[in-house]
């Protein structure tokens, strides 16, 4: 890659050489960020995959590799951890799609510019709003000590912020700002002609929706319902600060295992459980990136 | 036509009152303390509660050290890409995606088991020491490592779009041009006309590791956002209306960068 050239060589050897050297250059940019991935990344993901793997015979302390890590989080408590983790996640995502579709809507066809900007600026905002503090507001508002709880006297008429649809109403404090952020691009890409041309062939708003709007927003819809999917499915910070392990999920008895609250020697356990997670969360990808690709060619 | 705007304004108003109320609920339960009367104790103890300083400082020297090695790994990888490594782009797009793949907490089990074969296999070796460097209580490079990784599919995408939006190879060729070395041209030409970008991706890296909770509570570290779960358990009043400041700065954050990023915006227009 270093070989000498002497003057004699004519130019376009000179400017592959060069070209080469360019490329050589470029890769060596890269490399830093490969390598400091393969440490910082690849280690623990080998290490994760090799401890779900690792069976420890109890009696013998001999170790071997087999599935039965694997199989014990696919039963009894951790399955029904796994299996609320899911339920809740769905709820959230079909919710936050339901309500934020109408909100981003509202947004985009209004008439007032300051009033889109502030709303889309907050929308950035809260959908990175997550996790303790986030946790704590929520408390404060509808806890069994909660500003609105006090003031309607909501304890008495059977409300409990620490339950499932406690944490769906707060999950959703983030989930309907990201859902809006998702969607805007798309229902900005709704053209007014095409509106223009059902109305002029007689349909109604209804037949509107059904048969133009929808189908032309749906990658973007059904994307942004897999992207809340797996925000919620990977929350664990608000739950935790929130209802600590009232309700069953897949983050809180990764979180339990790996510290050692329940049973010592579980954290083979844990390990299994997290790979689960990010099979879940690796479909997740799967199904959302080309629905991205697809509305992005859509609205192009 | 009416009907539409009272559609439209019904569903803002719902909307706001969602989003508002916890926020003022919030404020009222610290200021308004059942038996005391209007009171802003909560807010005057903040500061003289054990930890906090520690707790605001760590979390700060993280996420500056966090900001400083994610730039430097990705902007001359995102700049190399845009020149002349193209064949590279889809690993590192993947690399890059990765961490969305892997939640945090599947990520810090993975961390953790690393970090205990510290003591189980390599006590005997230097690299125990490594091992032993890492977890300083005082400031923990493991979080930073980590950090890091989870940072990267944000930056990626910031960086990314900002490089989209200049024409890289110009740019360096007439910088080369002018007698620049490789590193002039990419300081000197590209850096600044990705002023956006940049504050993007460290306003983005900012946030997320001022409000990370996960990984640090996990590993055993006490940065702002632990911290505040641990007062959450004995002092209601306080833990919140930390919340609440801790929101507020962590908007004003954000905010200037939309600010910011906005005028950048225009001003690559004009």
């Amino acid at each position: 890659m270093t070989a000498v050239l002497t003057e004699a060589e004519v130019a376009p050897a000179a400017a592959a050489q060069q070209r080469r050297r360019r490329r050589v250059s470029g890769t060596l940019a890269v490399l830093p960020l490969l390598a400091f991935t393969a440490v910082a990344f690849g280690i623990p993901a080998v290490a994760m995959l090799n401890g779900a793997f690792t069976v420890k015979d109890p009696t013998t302390g001999a170790t071997s590799y087999g599935t039965a890590n694997l199989t014990v989080s696919l039963h009894g408590a951790y399955l029904t951890a796994l299996a609320g983790s899911v339920k809740l996640s769905a709820v959230c995502a079909a919710l936050g799609t339901v309500l934020g579709l109408p909100l981003a809507q509202a947004v985009v066809t209004s008439r007032f510019r300051a009033l889109r900007e502030a709303v889309l600026t907050a929308s950035g905002v809260l959908a990175n709003f997550g996790g303790v503090p986030l946790a704590f507001a929520f408390v404060a508002t509808l806890g069994n000590s909660g500003v609105v709880t006090r003031h309607l006297g909501l304890t008495d008429k059977g409300w409990s912020l620490y339950s499932f649809w406690g944490l769906v109403i707060v999950y959703l404090y983030f989930l309907i700002p990201l859902m809006v952020l998702t969607i805007t691009p798309a229902l900005e890409g709704l053209r007014t002609q095409w509106r223009e041309a059902a109305q002029n062939n007689g349909a109604t708003t209804l037949q509107y929706w059904r048969h133009v709007a929808l189908p032309v927003l749906g990658p973007s819809l059904l994307g942004g319902l897999v992207l809340l999917f797996g925000s919620a499915f990977s929350a664990y910070a608000t739950a935790a600060a929130m209802v600590g392990s009232a309700v069953p999920l897949v983050t809180l008895q990764i979180a339990d295992a790996l510290s050692g609250n329940v049973l010592v020697g579980q954290e083979n356990v844990a390990l299994a459980l997290s790979l689960d997670m990010v099979l879940v969360a690796g479909l997740v990808m799967a199904v959302y990136l080309p629905l991205q690709r697809r509305s992005a060619r859509w609205l192009a | 036509m009416a009907r539409l705007n009272l559609w439209r304004w019904g569903v803002l108003a719902l909307a706001g009152l969602y989003f508002l109320v916890p926020l003022a609920a919030s404020v009222v339960f610290t200021v308004d303390v059942p038996g005391q009367g209007v009171t802003f104790d909560a807010y005057r103890q903040i500061v003289s509660t054990p930890g906090f300083g520690p707790g605001l400082l760590l979390s700060l020297e993280l996420a500056a050290a966090t900001i400083a090695v994610v730039l430097l790994l990705m902007v001359p990888a995102t700049v190399a890409l845009r020149l002349d490594a193209s064949r590279l782009r889809p690993v590192v797009e993947v690399v890059c995606s990765l961490p969305l793949v892997v939640p945090p907490i599947a990520f810090v089990a993975g961390i953790a088991t690393v970090l205990k074969w510290g003591p189980d296999y390599l006590s005997r070796t230097p690299l125990f020491q490594t091992f032993v460097a890492i977890q300083n209580q005082d400031f923990p490079v493991v979080l930073v490592l980590a950090y890091v990784v989870m940072a990267l599919p944000f930056v990626y995408r910031s960086l990314d779009a900002g490089l989209r939006a200049i024409d890289v190879r110009t740019l360096v060729e007439a910088a080369r041009s002018c007698g620049a070395s490789p590193a002039q041209a990419l300081v000197r030409a590209v850096l600044p006309n990705l002023r956006g970008a940049l504050l993007n991706a460290s306003f983005l890296t900012l946030a997320l590791v001022l409000g990370e909770f996960t990984v640090a509570q996990l590993l055993g570290f006490t940065p702002f956002a632990v911290w505040i779960y641990s007062v959450g358990g004995s002092q209601a009043q306080l833990s919140v209306a930390v919340s609440v400041l801790s929101l507020l700065v962590t908007w004003a954050l954000l905010l200037s960068l939309a600010v910011l990023g906005g005028r950048s915006r225009t001003a690559a227009k004009g």
